[in-house]
């Protein structure tokens, strides 16, 4: 099965191609199966790849394709790398890829048919590239996929492009990826310039021969690239204005695709991390920061989108300051959890937008309860899930990621745990304020208020049995020995650090657990009885208008990059290009014009003065042969 | 023997039975000018196919003659040229008096570069020069109602009457010093004797004057201009490339020894050359003139691929004059039908050709494309070609001046691609109906200019038949 890998990104290729070819020809139905059908088939492919992977001694097969780039002895395949790691990618990407396509043929519904058919196109794309990604056996590969979904996720979230704040968005967020970009061109380069090759298997393999230097770099660079595509600080600030996109993209981009890409690198390099401390300690403070930065600004957002688009921020925070403290397994099980109860919110959030007629304003909302019960059943078990309420999914890996940050350093841990109570205060107050209470929209709102049909239910209720149930593939030493399935599953592809987790004693760890759980549902218990009885509607003031604006950090940005740059942009502009640039090209031409008029005299007519010239140049040249000595240095300048 | 000896002599052997066709046609009963044209272009058509089967190698009457298969290409681009010019020049003879004359003069003039591209001997080389000049002299004063063509033709046979003498001078100086005439026994001879020196510059001038080198050129402009459009096509192309095949051929063995006096002459020359050739291009108004004086620049381009001195400069310059036949002539081909219907041959007239002749615009654009280098047409790989070849000195400065050129040629050529597809006019010229003839002829010419710079068998070709030289 592992054979047939090419199979699960080419799919989605033909998907796309043919959507994206016969937009204007193909009926809405056949563009939505299709669409959908593409990934399905990828998914069972994926499946069957899992059920492989997942028998004993298994070993990490390499699909050669072709060759990519072959210039003498340095060689590039294209080559895809099939492993624990990247199956269990496949799963989630493929699974919750598919579930959101289903969800976005009732969604996209009332679009006209070419618009449809553009719209499935790049959703295909947008997850043949990040199969690519996380197929691709070397570097290369992998920043192909990583560059593809950095493209599609500029169409998707300028899907709307008669808008042009979406617009707006979309360049923003392709912006931003790009600076990563280059950050993780350097480290590939950098890697190829020390080792002569890129793929996995040969890098790691020589990886010891790296000095400390050039390891903590390459990581560092590459960390760069993981901040762009996955929203650290300082890159963070294009994902909250993707919400410019359909609502199931912004499911796919938080969820199953694109920002998960950062992750999945550093877990892929994780035995490059394992060398350099220092990138490790920066990774884990990024994290923990932009964690806690994007928990804040979270608390007073009123666009449940935009809610949602800080607490995917903060959790891939999270995941990060996992990644830092060396717990690669518990960052890919949050990944994985994640997914889950992430794209269940977005989906969620969807309906919800879908049934107010496009409003995303929660303090319009409230009371929604009654009207879309499904809906309102779903999204509190996500939100249950989101803020680590046993036994939901993100309970166990939240909580993977704390103890192991408590092992490390106990501040880490004490800023994490309260990151997480904030996290289930916005999450609660998300929820109260829209389902709870008594509605206080429009009245045409309220008489259009309706349960979403069955393509939209249908992948909220899969999704939410998955966010309930998914975190029993980790459950932690604490609770029963030898039960972290993932771990397991994990091991052959992650290095074992020296001060592994799971090193705590069984009576630390239940504190731990105690201790955030208890702030979550304290939290949960706040803003439950804050905002059911009275809705939070006034504009916020003082420290709440600072969050309310995000910092004022993408003002930040604007006057200190953004407003300098276009400074300089216009100073060579108009005094550089202007008067240097075209003054030069302007004054050359004139030149080559008015020696082109002088010489033209020459050209008399008269055939006499012709011959004349002829041997005037012979005299010269025959006394530059003879007496051109002294002209030699000037000679041999030019023709050495 | 006598099989042998035919053989050689095979492609001089096609000219001359034509020749003789022709004559007798002539003599026989009248014909209108649209069948003989017809037969003549089978016959042109024939010489060309012929011409690439069975050829050998080999050296006659005691050297004076010799053969190889990179001469016998030499001629076929020769004759493929031919052939295009006299397809191309359809609707300007078939109304004309003279058309055998025409044909007996041009192929006389062909006849001549033959021996001379494969003189062995600097005699046989002179009688061949001399045959390919003065029959063409004739050719040029051809619209004889026309004032302008006979000042051409006087133009051409006095400065071309200089220029003999000049060769002739340096033949019996280099005579004088080393006692033979014979190309393989010159070089034995050859040191750093003055009065070889001085021969050398001689000769050097006069070939100079016949491939227009500045300051040799003067001639070019008034002669192009005044002579029928087919001359002037014939001159740039045809005649040009023979004399450069030559010019490689007899630069590279027979003086081989003077190359350190060469090479500084040969680089000053290049430099010169090309960019008199750019001003003066740069301020033209008649197409003719613009093409003289852009064939100028153009063979200050092969210039520099000469200066290479290697196989890489032969096989780049045997390569280059392949694809200037195919885009000049389109070039030529156009502006011939657009002279000879419409009577225009000024650039300004061009602006908004588009609208009414879009074929004939297209050709005319790729041609210019292919002249100035811009790729995907072949004329970039010929340039590039030259360059690489001159730059095998390491002489970078010198590349970098002539690239710098090739920036300012650029400007004329798109300025007359802006002309025809830009400029608004309100009285373009009309549209120009294209009989079958030429049409066939500037659909080869384009099929070359977007071919040969993909094959690169034919590059590979040229280069392993000048490795052999």
């Amino acid at each position: 099965m592992a054979k047939l890998a090419y199979l699960v990104p080419l799919f989605p290729l033909i998907g796309f191609l043919i959507n994206g070819l016969g937009r204007k020809t193909l009926s809405k139905s056949l563009i939505g199966l299709l669409g959908c059908g593409v990934i399905l088939a990828s998914f069972v492919v994926s499946v069957g790849i899992f059920l492989q992977v997942k028998q004993d001694g298994f070993q990490p097969q390499i699909v050669h394709l072709f060759d990519f780039i072959k210039v003498q002895s340095f060689n590039i395949p294209f080559s895809f790398q099939v492993d624990q790691l990247s199956s269990l990618f496949l799963l989630i990407i493929t699974g919750v890829g598919f579930l959101i396509h289903l969800y976005s043929t009732s969604y996209m519904h009332n679009e006209e048919t070419q618009h449809y058919g553009r719209y499935f196109a790049y959703l295909n794309l947008f997850v043949f590239s990040m199969l690519l990604l996380v197929l691709g056996a070397n570097y290369v590969i992998m920043f192909i996929g990583w560059e593809g979904v950095g493209l599609c996720s500029y169409l998707l979230i300028g899907y709307w492009f008669k808008n042009n704040n979406y617009n707006y968005a979309a360049r923003k967020a392709f912006v931003m990826n790009r600076i990563g970009d280059v950050g993780f061109l350097l480290a590939v380069f950098w890697i190829l310039a020390k080792l002569g090759t890129v793929s996995y298997g040969d890098v790691f393999a020589k990886a010891s021969t790296f000095s400390t230097f050039d390891v903590t770099a390459i990581t560092m660079l590459l960390f760069v690239g993981a901040m762009g595509k996955s929203a650290q600080i300082p890159l963070y600030t294009w994902l909250p204005d993707a919400m410019a996109g359909p609502t199931p993209v912004s499911a796919l981009i938080h969820a199953a695709t694109m920002v998960t890409a950062g992750i999945y690198m550093i877990v892929r390099s994780n035995v490059l991390y394992t060398m350099a401390p220092t990138t490790q300690a920066v990774v884990a403070i990024v994290g923990l920061a932009t964690a806690f930065l994007a928990a804040t600004i979270a608390l007073k957002q009123n666009d449940i989108k935009k809610v949602l688009a800080y607490s995917t921020v903060s959790q891939l925070g999270y995941m990060f300051l996992g990644l830092g403290v060396g717990a690669y397994t518990g960052a890919v099980f949050h990944v994985m959890t994640h997914a889950f109860f992430k794209a269940l919110l977005f989906l969620g959030a969807g309906s919800v937008i879908h049934a107010m007629g496009n409003e995303q304003d929660i303090r319009v909302m409230g009371g929604l309860k009654k009207y879309m019960p499904i809906t309102h059943i779903t999204f509190l078990l996500a939100c249950l899930a989101i803020s680590g309420i046993p036994p939901f999914s993100g309970f166990f890996s939240k909580d993977e990621i704390l103890a192991a940050a408590y092992e490390h350093n106990k501040v880490l841990w004490l800023i994490g745990a309260i990151t997480a109570g904030l996290t289930a205060f916005y999450m609660f107050r998300l929820y109260v304020m829209t389902f709870l209470g008594g509605f206080r929209g429009t009245h045409d709102q309220e008489h259009h208020l309706h349960e979403s049909p069955s393509a939209m239910t249908i992948p909220l209720i899969v999704l939410a049995i998955l966010s309930v149930i998914g975190g029993f593939v980790g459950i932690p030493e604490a609770f029963a020995h030898n039960a972290h399935a993932l771990e397991h599953f994990l091991s052959p592809v992650i290095v074992k650090s020296a001060d592994a987790a799971h090193g705590l004693d069984t009576s630390t760890e239940y504190m731990l657990m105690a201790i955030s759980v208890a702030l979550a549902v304290i939290a949960i218990i706040y803003a439950w009885t804050r905002f059911s009885k009275k809705p939070e509607i006034a504009e916020a003031e003082g420290a709440g208008k600072l969050l309310a604006n995000r910092w004022y950090v993408d003002e930040l940005y604007d006057k200190i990059i953004a407003n300098p740059l276009i400074a300089l942009g216009g100073f060579l502009k108009n005094v550089v290009e202007k008067s240097g640039i075209d003054g030069l090209v302007n004054g050359v031409g004139r030149g080559v014009n008015y020696a082109g008029r002088q010489i033209r005299l020459m050209q008399s007519g008269q055939v006499g003065n012709y011959i004349l010239l002829m041997v005037l140049s012979m005299v010269l040249m025959i006394i530059l042969v003879f007496y051109g000595n002294n002209l030699n240095p000037v000679l041999k300048y030019f023709s050495k | 023997m006598s099989i042998d000896f035919l053989m050689l002599l095979k492609q001089e052997m096609m000219l001359i039975v034509i020749i003789f066709i022709l004559m007798f046609l002539k003599l026989g009963k009248d014909r209108s000018n649209e069948s003989y044209m017809t037969i003549v272009n089978a016959l042109l058509l024939a010489n060309v196919v012929i011409g690439f089967f069975g050829n050998e190698e080999g050296v006659l009457f005691a050297e004076m003659f010799r053969t190889n298969k990179l001469m016998v290409l030499e001629k076929n681009i020769l004759n493929l040229g031919m052939l295009i010019i006299s397809m191309q020049s359809f609707v300007w003879l078939k109304t004309h008096k003279h058309v055998p004359e025409f044909y007996i003069l041009l192929l006389s003039t062909m006849l001549g570069m033959f021996f001379m591209i494969s003189a062995g001997n600097l005699l046989m080389f002179y009688l061949g020069l001399e045959l390919s000049t003065i029959p063409l002299a004739a050719a040029a004063n051809f619209d004889l109602a026309k004032r302008r063509s006979s000042e051409a033709a006087m133009k051409l046979i006095f400065s071309s009457a200089f220029s003999s003498s000049l060769l002739l001078f340096g033949i019996s100086l280099i005579y004088g010093t080393t006692g033979t005439l014979i190309f393989s026994q010159i070089p034995l001879h050859l040191g750093n004797n003055p009065l070889q020196i001085f021969a050398f510059i001689l000769l050097l001038a006069g070939l100079a004057f016949k491939i227009s080198v500045a300051p040799f050129h003067l001639w070019t402009a008034d002669v192009y201009e005044g002579a029928p459009v087919a001359v002037t096509s014939f001159l740039s192309v045809v005649s040009k490339g023979a004399v450069l095949f030559v010019f490689v051929s007899v630069l590279y063995t027979v003086f081989k020894p003077l190359a350190g006096a060469w090479y500084n002459m040969l680089f000053i020359l290049s430099l010169l050359t090309i960019i008199i050739g750019n001003l003066f291009a740069i301020r033209q108004d008649n197409f003719k003139r613009f093409l003289a004086f852009s064939s100028i620049a153009q063979v200050g381009f092969i210039l520099v691929g000469i200066s290479g001195s290697s196989t890489f400069g032969s096989a780049s310059v045997v390569y280059f004059v392949l694809i200037y036949v195919f885009s000049n002539l389109a070039a030529f081909g156009v502006i011939s039908l657009v002279s000879s219907i419409t009577g225009n041959e000024s650039i300004s007239n061009y602006r908004g050709f588009y609208k009414t002749n879009p074929v004939l615009s297209w050709i005319l654009t790729l041609a210019l494309f292919s002249l100035a280098g811009v790729p995907p047409t072949a004329g970039f790989f010929g340039k590039f070609f030259l360059l690489f070849a001159g730059a095998g000195k390491g002489n970078y400065w010198f590349i970098t001046i002539a690239a710098l050129n090739m920036i300012i040629s650029f400007y004329y050529y798109l300025r007359i691609v802006k002309a025809i597809f830009m400029d608004e006019n309100d009285h373009p010229i009309p549209r120009v109906l294209i009989p079958l003839m030429p049409r066939l002829a500037l659909y080869t010419c384009i099929a070359g200019v977007l071919a040969v710079g993909f094959i690169s068998y034919i590059y590979d070709y040229i280069h392993s038949l000048s490795r052999g030289m």
